[in-house]
């Protein structure tokens, strides 16, 4: 098991550390009382689980696909359970995304959440725990720990502390994703009979018939298919964006979406490469429609976080489409655009938070021309928007971009029917961001029932106050990182690359080894097959 | 040559855009703002000309600020197609924050702190689109103008502004997103980079490239910059008209719309190469597909009764002559295109200012209004006279240049469909700019206006606006007397 692993050589065990930070700063939370206390507490935990995340930045080696700083320890020797972790160049991105969010999840709840401090900082800090777990485990039952462990606080969240309609959503949100990961336990525990262990680097390398590799790669799928979201299993998101609190929105987006994508990336492709590629056209449509979809619904949209829940719906698209592409650009674009999305929905999120705070609406129209009394809101907003959908010179263009490159590499009509979703992207994000910024003709429409509030149109917009320190801070935080990879990817790019390239060899060597249960695979995979292939004309236009 | 590597190459970019700083900072103190606004550009301008000694003697400077991933990365580069249009622009950004101050003022507009910020943004972005040495880095600084000018377009904030603000957004936002983007990838696929390539025939493209998908590639960038107004994509500009006319006359007779005509050039010459363009026939089919464009727009604005609605029609038709002589890809021809980006340049602005001028001076928008008006603003309405010169093509003007250059390339590749189409259009040309003139001089006054006599020129703000477009025409016949200077700068890129 060795040869998969680099072990921790940090004087503390970095990985067990960034869990246990929030795990008892939960615990410890509980003994608060003064709301204003847990306030701090919660940021000064998160805060210090991010500090001890920077050395997974600072010592990683991306010079190797092996997983890094590991820490092993027999757990459960009979049922082959260990307490295993460790991270590559995938995850440690994924991770570090998680400690740097999280923070701000604090702080976007500081005015937001009004009662209950004390469990909503325990949930929160709880999650962040569950979360890290889920990234950098390498055995699949403590995977599956971890992910259902997730579930029931993200629950709670948005059950306890979400908006008018939270028991459908939470309860939407629950049955989706339980119903999903049923799927997925099924599929460890066919891996485990087959293969005979949890240990996730080892059933990557087992070999598995064509037949049961299909069964896996869908068990595996519909489990992650429905926390990406891909349509048509994307209804819960909306529901559970609209109602969570904002610090649930943000952590939704930004982190728990991303773990369908890491999913595709960890388990489908690499257990079941063969099966991966049978299903490649499926999955690529699929990404197509929640790309188009996505952006279609969000154009229609009147409130600002339903628009924004669509639009993750199209961004994750992106993702789903470059890991099924198949090739480098495909799948680095694929992990950096779900860095990408954790930070600029996370950060749209926000803005919604931070303007609901104000006029306790959502609606478009109440919270239209909003230029002249919030300017340093507006900045934002703008940077935000421009990044969402893709302006080059923010972090979005660099994945899409990638991305689209690979589809064009690869399949050239895919690639041209990825652009509507591009398009609809900025029209949506432009609109909203028109009438948010200018736009007076919709206030007007909303004199008549919002007139009990006393804010409709312009005028109504006077005594707004523009960011505070504290939202400012949160703010430039996540712009900073916008222009950073907007202009700088390589150091991310880096990270990843050989972990990428390690992750398309067992795709290849994969459907090599299988390639013979199945006539297609055979025919493409050996080298007489490519010989002849490339012996016919090229088509000629 | 080897190019000189050289940070002195984003002061263009850099200085107006800590100019907009400056004017936003200073927003209440309107003498400051402006004065910054004005050595802004003054400095922008400066900072183009140190290089341009340098590049006049061959060399080229280049500059790579960051690798986003191999062969994308924002780049610079300073060439003479780029120090044309940068000196042009830059140029007249001089004299049109002059007549700004006098505009502005003149009608006592609201936001105009925005309105010099967003400004000074877009011109910054357009030097920055000039210096581009890369695909990706055009199309950077293309995006930054789209979104900067929205506010300009739609300064008024009534109805009217909004409508022609989202046309213009749609337009710009729709193409790049569905060509421009599009084209980048299939570019990078098959080239394997974004960056440019050097002189301007070889292109970036391997021999062995796909030449139906470089094809695609190329129509998707045409029909991407839609900046350029090519028909049918044109329909935003008349409507970006409802701008203050100091964002006419700058941004749409120059900044912005030369963005485009110059993005194009720069793809065609520098991307796909003259080579490959005239083996696939490429050049010659943009050659009638923009000839469509000049014809059209000019018969449409023979029927536009608005004066900046008949200039908005008239730059159509002129932008494509820029792109017409590219296609035509013979050096006479690059020659006489690429020169009208400057010639085009000096006369439409000189245009806009003077339609702006009249407007703020007599309230008159309309050609039918203008009746007996050149007696009481001699200098704006002779200006006038000169510029439309510059457009009909005809000596001693710069047009005339121009259209020297592009019969003599239409001759050299035999092509007479091409020559008449040049015969034809500057009769149109001729068609809707002289009865503005004759209207101006020998038109009787509306009843409403033949008591009133005196110069209109003589108020403060009104003479603010009325000595740039006075310089401006000057400058057109200069060039038209005088070209060397341009056509050496040009024969340095088509090797003539």
């Amino acid at each position: 098991m060795e040869q998969y692993l680099i072990f921790n050589d940090l004087s503390y065990p970095i990985l067990s550390m960034i869990m246990l930070i929030p795990t008892a700063g939960a615990i410890l939370a509980l003994f608060l009382k003064s709301e204003t206390a847990l306030k701090w507490w919660g940021l000064a935990v998160t805060l210090a689980t991010m500090a001890a995340s920077l050395p997974l930045y600072t010592h990683f080696d991306s010079t190797t696909a092996r997983y890094q700083f590991v820490e092993l320890r027999s757990w459960f020797p009979d049922l082959g359970l260990d307490y295993v972790v460790g991270v590559d160049g995938i995850s440690v991105l994924l991770v570090l995304l998680t400690t740097f969010v999280m923070p701000l999840c604090v702080l976007c709840s500081w005015s937001y959440i009004k009662e209950r401090m004390r469990e909503f900082i325990f949930v929160l800090l709880f999650i962040e725990a569950a979360m890290i777990g889920v990234f950098i485990s390498l055995n699949t039952l403590l995977f599956f720990l971890f992910w259902e462990a997730m579930l029931i606080p993200m629950y709670l969240l948005i059950a306890v502390w979400g908006g008018p309609r939270k028991d459908y959503a939470s309860i939407k949100y629950f049955i989706y994703t339980f119903a999903g990961s049923i799927f997925f336990l099924a599929a460890i525990i066919a891996l485990y009979v087959q293969a005979g262990t949890f240990f996730l680097p080892a059933l990557m390398d087992h070999p598995y018939a064509f037949g049961f590799q299909v069964w896996i790669f869908l068990g595996c799928t519909i489990a992650f298919a429905v926390k990406v979201p891909m349509f048509p299993l994307h209804t819960w998101l909306p529901a559970a964006h609209v109602e969570a609190p904002t610090a649930g929105s943000v952590i939704l987006a930004s982190v728990m979406l991303k773990m369908g994508g890491y999913g595709f990336l960890r388990f489908c492709l690499p257990i079941a490469p063969a099966a991966a590629i049978e299903a490649v056209p499926w999955l690529l449509a699929l990404s197509l429609v929640s790309i188009i979809v996505g952006g279609y619904l969000a154009l229609g949209q009147s409130d600002i976080k339903k628009l924004i829940a669509y639009s993750s719906v199209g961004h994750m698209g992106f993702v789903t489409l470059g890991i099924f592409l198949l090739n480098s650009h495909g799948i680095k674009g694929a992990i950096l655009q779900m860095i990408n999305h954790g930070i600029t929905t996370g950060a749209l999120f926000i803005l919604i938070g931070i303007i609901y705070e104000r006029t306790h609406s959502r609606e478009i129209g109440v919270n239209s021309a909003l230029g002249t009394f919030m300017p340093l809101y507006v900045l934002f907003l703008g940077i935000f928007s421009l990044s969402s959908f893709g302006f080059p010179g923010t972090n979005s263009f660099v994945s899409e971009f990638l991305v689209l490159i690979a589809a064009f590499e690869k399949y050239p009509l895919v690639g041209a029917l990825a652009i509507p979703g591009a398009i609809l992207a900025a029209a949506y994000m432009l609109r909203l961001l028109q009438k948010m910024v200018w736009d007076k003709s919709d206030g007007h429409a909303h004199h008549g029932h919002d007139d009990e509030h006393g804010h409709h149109g312009e005028t109504g917009h006077r005594h707004l106050f523009d960011l505070n320190f504290r939202e400012g801070g949160t703010l430039v935080f996540l712009a900073v990182f916008v222009f950073w990879i907007g202009f700088y990817p390589a150091p991310l790019l880096d990270m990843m690359d050989v972990s990428v390239t390690h992750l398309i060899g067992q795709i290849e060597a994969g459907t090599i080894l299988e390639g013979t249960s199945h006539p297609i695979q055979a025919l493409s995979a050996t080298p007489e097959a490519a010989v002849i292939i490339d012996a016919q004309p090229a088509p000629q236009f | 040559m080897e190019p000189f590597v050289s940070a002195k190459i984003l002061l263009a970019t850099v200085i107006p855009m800590v100019t907009a700083l400056l004017v936003m900072i200073s927003g209440n103190k309107p003498n400051l703002r402006e004065s910054f606004s004005t050595i802004g550009a003054v400095l922008t301008f400066a900072s183009v000309m140190a290089l341009a000694p340098g590049v006049l003697r061959g060399e080229t400077y280049s500059l790579t600020l960051v690798t986003l991933y191999p062969g994308i990365s924002v780049s610079f580069v300073l060439d003479p197609l780029g120090l044309l249009f940068a000196g042009t622009a830059s140029f007249l950004w001089i004299l049109a924050s002059i007549y700004c101050i006098g505009y502005m003022r003149g009608l006592n507009e609201h936001a105009q702190t925005r309105f010099y910020i967003c400004y000074a943004v877009s011109v910054g972005a357009a030097m920055g689109a000039a210096f581009s040495g890369s695909l990706f880095t055009l199309y950077l600084f293309y995006e930054i103008v789209s979104i900067f000018t929205y506010p300009l377009v739609m300064h008024h904030q009534d109805e009217e502004g909004y409508d022609g603000a989202r046309k213009y957004i749609i337009y710009l936002m729709f193409t790049s997103k569905a060509f421009l983007l599009p084209a980048m990838a299939l570019v990078y696929v098959l080239a394997g980079t974004l960056d440019f390539g050097a002189g301007i025939s070889a292109g970036i493209f391997p021999a062995d490239a796909d030449r139906l998908l470089a094809g695609i590639a190329y129509l998707l960038c045409l029909f991407g910059f839609a900046k350029a107004g090519i028909m049918p994509l044109h329909n935003w500009l008349p409507d970006a008209m409802v701008a203050p006319t100091p964002v006419s006359a700058l941004l749409h007779a120059v900044v912005v719309v030369k963005v485009g005509v110059f993005s194009i050039c720069r793809v065609m010459l520098s991307v796909f190469g003259v080579d490959l363009l005239s083996v696939t026939g490429l050049g010659l089919f943009t050659a009638y597909l923009v000839s469509f464009t000049i014809v059209a727009a000019s018969v449409i604005a023979l029927t536009k009764t608005n004066l900046k609605a008949r200039l908005a029609y008239s730059t159509v038709s002129q932008l494509s002559y820029i792109v017409l002589g590219v296609a035509m890809l013979t050096p006479h021809a690059v020659t006489g295109g690429l020169l009208h980006i400057a010639n085009h340049a000096f006369a439409k602005i000189t245009l806009f200012f003077a339609a702006g001028a009249i407007f703020v001076a007599s309230g008159k928008k309309d050609i039918s209004e203008l009746g007996g008006l050149g007696w009481r603003m001699p200098v704006t309405m002779i200006a006038f006279g000169l510029a439309s010169l510059s457009m009909i093509g005809a000596p001693p003007v710069s047009g005339f240049v121009t259209k020297w250059y592009l019969a003599l390339g239409a001759m050299d590749i035999n092509n007479m469909i091409l020559l008449g189409v040049l015969l034809i259009s500057s009769l149109l040309n001729a068609g809707y700019f002289v009865p503005i003139f004759h209207k101006a001089f020998f038109g009787r006054p509306l009843p409403a206006d033949a008591a009133a006599t005196g110069s209109l020129e003589r108020r403060p703000l009104v003479l603010l606006m009325v000595v740039p477009l006075f310089i401006t025409a000057v400058i057109s016949v200069l060039i038209g007397v005088y070209p060397e200077m341009f056509l050496n700068t040009i024969a340095l890129m088509v090797g003539l």
